[in-house]
Order: structure tokens, then C-alpha cells, then sequence
């Protein structure tokens, strides 16, 4: 099995899954307790319509689904600050226009061959250097905004209306959350797929929260936890030949089955 | 004396409607202001005035002869609802130290000063203990607390409280009034109500909102009020007022 590691794409693979965890759980620790989860949904799904174009005017991936799930989340961040009762319909609406705009764009596209399945369900092991050069950079975006900030972030995101009465800026707060939540769903897709990305941003998550009491061990935990998963996940996937995302959001669906079960027979 | 807190032609509304018309209100240091009215009378506007929320339209509102907006952190603001977020994984010391106001924050984490200052809040409102404690494994009563000691963590000169026992039992409810007495033999304390029984027992100073503001000050004769049935009228409280006497009451 050590012989494995030898291989470049299986290092590229396993250090971008390290990483990947950090941003997943500090990131989803802030998007369950701002409970935001239905909104990230809602961007990555949207980033799908730049994925699309990225395809069609042969752009890199990344940048067209990062423009494309940051807009959507400046613009749902502006609408939630301003229209929060209609927020559900907005992200409903950027969702299916976002993935319809992409699968147009990938019809357009003549003699189209890339599988289409590799970005529903991600590709782990397909990551390359400028992969990890992406998330490296976004990793340490995170961890500096999150280190210089976390009190203002704690406040906005535990009592916004008394964190704006004692000066912290709210709005921007808000928006810089949901932009590094784009962001990561982003990175996430190439790793377990947009349709999976959920999975990864709350399943660990809400193990984490029942077994944290700050909110700094909550972002901890949530990364030890989505490590683990990946880990397990690309070993049975690469072992099996199982699609890499889908192998890791059911590791770490049995893992909470688990998880809940133990809480359960705790409590009785 | 120089009030603490003066309120000058105070008028607002929303959109068309005339929400508070000509206000006018002079609070001493160390009085027990409680703010009653109907429903929709204007108190939470009022409050949100005070607070900054709403840009003042018309009038001025000063704390100390200074623009109440230049001098927010002389206020300390204990919200109605206690019971947001009970889920979120974060201690009591650290929503205390929410109370301090953005510009004299530490860059980096918790300071010694800062947590010190925490426990001793902690202490003044009698639950010091659960400073490491998850806020959500706080009671109702508790939790009410904690929001006192947030508010009074930079040391204000007013506390503001709105409704602050709409989420706690009776028992607790009275706990609490004990504690704001306890504490205004420092600080001036505003409640917001319509719990009027139970706020007369404590309170030097009522005003009465419906649009207008009739204030009354009732130190001397406090002791007139029978609160002893935990249930009182708003009318006969405001005939008491007005005529100065007590007349039987229908409700």
C-alpha cells in the first residue's frame, strides 16, 4: 500500500485534502452558526454557471466558478441586509439560474468532452499543482482573517444586532463570511463535487458543535473530523475504485450515524 | 443636578404615521426610570432612539450635555430576547466580552484586563462561577444575567433594559428586579415594560408612553401601591396617578 504515496498524483491528492479540511472546518463552523447553509448551498450550485463558461471560452475553472459564486455571494449578502424575509427566494432563484447558465454554456461548447460528472461529484485525485497553489492561498486567507478578526466574527455571528450597537461592522463582516464560503465551496468542488459540498461543510461540523464550547474548538474538532473523513473516504475510493466524493460524504455519514447513536445511548 | 439623560422635542414617525410627538424627559443620576405604555405606543421607538438604532428626526437626545450618539458606551443594553443562539458553542466569559466597545479592544485574543474585568462583572451579577460554563447550559434566569453583566462590562452610567423578564419565570423575574436595585445604588436604570406590578415596587420614576409622555415621579409615595397580589391594573395605576388616590378596579 506505502508504495501508493509514491505516486504524484495521489501526494497532490492527499495534500489537497489536508488542506481542504482546514478551510472545510473553519469555514463550516462559521456557516452552520450563521446558519447560512441553505445560502452555501445556493452559491456552489451557482458557481456552476462559471464552471460553464469557464469551459466555453476555455478559462480556468477556477476562475470562472470563483467569479461566479463570489457575485452570487455579494449579492446574496447585500439582499440579506436589506430584504432578509425574501432571502429564500433568492437563493432559490441564483441556484437554478446559476446551474442553468452552466449547462447551456457546456452545450454551446463544440466537441465537448470533459466529464461533467468529475464536477457534480469531484475529482480528488485529479488535483494538480495550481490546485493546491489555489487552496494553499485561500487556507491562509481564512486563517488570517479568522485570527485577526475572530472576535468581531464571534460577535456577528452570535448577536449581530448587539455587535452592531457596540461598533462592529456587521455588514462587512457578514459579506468578507460569505465570500470565504464561496471561495471554499469552490476549492471543495474538485474535491467532493458541488452536490456533495454540503455534506462536507455541516456533517463535521455538527459533530464538532456538540463537542465544542468555544467556537475556535468548534473550527478544530470540524477540521480533525473532515481530515478523517477525506482520508477514509480516498483510501476506500482509491481501493475500491469508488468516485472520491461520494466515498468520503458517506464515511462521514456513518461516522455521525455513529456519532448520534453513542449520544443517544449516552442520554438514556 | 445635571441629568444623566435629557430628551428634548423628541418627535419621530414612520413613513406617515406620528410614532412619538414632543418628548420630553430629565433623568438624574441613580433614578429608576421604568418606560410603560400600550403596545405600539412608541416605547421600543423610543429605546431605539436612545440606542442609535433610528437616526433622530426631530429634537435632541443628550447623555451628560453630549450627543447621545457620540456617547453610545455610557450605555448598557440588555435586549429583550435572552434566548438566541443557545445552540452556539461559546462561553459565558467570552459573550461577556462582547460588551466592550470595538475601539478599545485587544488586537489579538483575550487580555488579562479584559478577562479580569469579565469575572469581576460576573461576580457583581452573582454568577461568577459559570464564566467557563457553554452559554447554553445556562437557565433562563441565568442567561438574563450574563446580558446584564455584558452590558455593564464597559462600565456604563445608564443600563437599559427591554422587557427584561419576558423569558423567565415569575420567581426569577423577581430575582432580577432585586438585582437592578442592587445595582442602581451606582448606576442609572431604564426599564422598558408593560409588567407594570411588578416595576413599581422598584422604580422612582414612570413615564407613561402613548405617543406623548406623561411622566410621574413616585419616590415619595411608592409605598401606595399594593403589589403584594403580583397582579396590578394598569388603569388603577394611572387613576393613581392622575387623582393621586386609589379607586376600585373592574379587571
Amino acid at each position: 500500500m506505502l508504495e501508493v504515496l509514491s505516486y504524484g498524483f495521489i501526494q497532490n491528492a492527499l495534500i489537497a485534502g489536508v488542506l481542504l479540511s482546514i478551510c472545510a472546518g473553519i469555514i463550516g463552523s462559521l456557516i452552520v452558526v450563521n446558519r447560512m447553509v441553505f445560502l452555501a448551498g445556493g452559491i456552489a450550485h451557482t458557481s456552476y454557471g462559471g464552471i460553464g463558461m469557464a469551459i466555453y471560452f476555455g478559462l480556468p475553472i477556477f476562475l470562472g466558478a470563483s467569479v461566479f459564486a463570489v457575485g452570487a455571494a455579494l449579492l446574496l449578502a447585500s439582499i440579506s441586509l436589506k430584504q432578509k424575509h425574501r432571502m429564500d427566494t433568492f437563493i432559490g432563484l441564483i441556484w437554478a439560474v446559476g446551474m442553468a447558465i452552466g449547462v447551456v454554456f457546456v452545450d454551446l461548447t463544440p466537441g465537448y468532452n470533459v466529464d461533467l460528472m468529475s464536477y457534480l461529484f469531484g475529482s480528488i485525485l485529479a488535483v494538480n499543482r495550481e490546485d493546491l497553489y489555489f487552496i494553499s492561498a485561500l487556507l491562509i486567507a481564512i486563517l488570517l482573517v479568522v485570527s485577526f478578526w475572530y472576535r468581531d466574527i464571534l460577535a456577528v455571528s452570535y448577536d449581530s444586532e448587539y455587535a452592531s450597537l457596540r461598533g462592529v461592522n456587521v455588514k462587512l463582516f457578514y459579506t468578507l463570511v460569505l465570500v470565504l464560503s464561496a471561495l471554499t465551496v469552490v476549492v471543495s468542488i474538485k474535491i467532493v463535487g458541488l452536490i456533495l459540498v454540503i455534506a462536507l461543510l455541516t456533517i463535521p461540523v455538527y459533530m464538532a458543535e456538540k463537542l465544542s464550547s468555544t467556537l475556535a474548538s468548534m473550527m478544530f474538532i470540524s477540521s480533525i473530523f473532515s481530515l478523517l473523513f477525506t482520508l477514509i473516504g480516498l483510501y476506500l475510493s482509491y481501493t475500491y475504485n469508488l468516485t472520491s466524493g461520494a466515498s468520503i460524504i458517506l464515511v462521514a455519514a456513518l461516522f455521525l450515524l455513529l456519532f448520534l447513536s453513542i449520544n443517544s445511548l449516552r442520554h438514556h | 443636578m445635571t441629568p444623566i439623560l435629557k430628551i428634548e422635542n423628541l418627535s419621530y414617525s414612520y413613513d406617515k404615521q406620528i410614532a412619538l410627538e414632543d418628548i420630553n424627559l430629565s433623568i438624574n443620576p441613580k433614578d429608576f426610570l421604568a418606560v410603560i405604555g400600550p403596545n405600539g405606543g412608541g416605547k421600543s421607538t423610543l429605546l431605539k432612539l436612545i440606542l442609535g438604532i433610528n437616526k433622530i428626526q426631530s429634537g435632541t437626545i443628550t447623555i451628560e450635555g453630549k450627543e447621545s450618539t457620540l456617547c453610545l458606551d455610557k450605555i448598557g443594553y440588555v435586549p429583550q430576547n435572552t434566548n438566541v443562539n443557545t445552540d452556539f458553542p461559546i462561553k459565558v466569559f467570552e459573550v461577556v466580552l462582547m460588551g466592550y466597545t470595538n475601539h478599545k479592544k485587544s488586537l489579538f485574543g483575550y487580555s488579562k484586563n479584559e478577562i479580569q474585568r469579565a469575572h469581576e462583572v460576573l461576580k457583581k451579577v452573582g454568577i461568577e462561577n459559570f464564566a467557563d460554563n457553554k452559554i447554553g447550559s445556562l437557565s433562563g434566569g441565568q442567561r438574563q444575567r450574563v446580558m446584564i453583566a455584558r452590558a455593564l462590562f464597559a462600565s456604563p452610567k445608564i443600563l437599559l433594559f427591554d422587557e427584561p423578564t419576558s423569558s423567565i419565570d415569575a420567581k426569577g423575574q423577581k430575582k432580577i428586579y432585586e438585582l437592578l436595585k442592587d445595582l442602581n445604588k451606582e448606576i442609572t436604570v431604564i426599564v422598558v415594560s408593560h409588567d407594570i406590578s411588578i416595576i413599581l415596587k422598584y422604580a422612582t420614576k414612570v413615564a407613561y408612553i402613548n405617543r406623548t409622555l406623561v411622566l410621574h415621579d413616585i419616590k415619595m409615595d411608592e409605598n401606595q401601591f399594593d403589589t403584594s397580589n403580583e397582579h396590578f391594573c394598569e388603569v388603577e395605576l394611572l387613576n393613581l396617578l392622575h387623582n393621586g388616590s386609589k379607586k376600585s378596579c373592574s379587571c
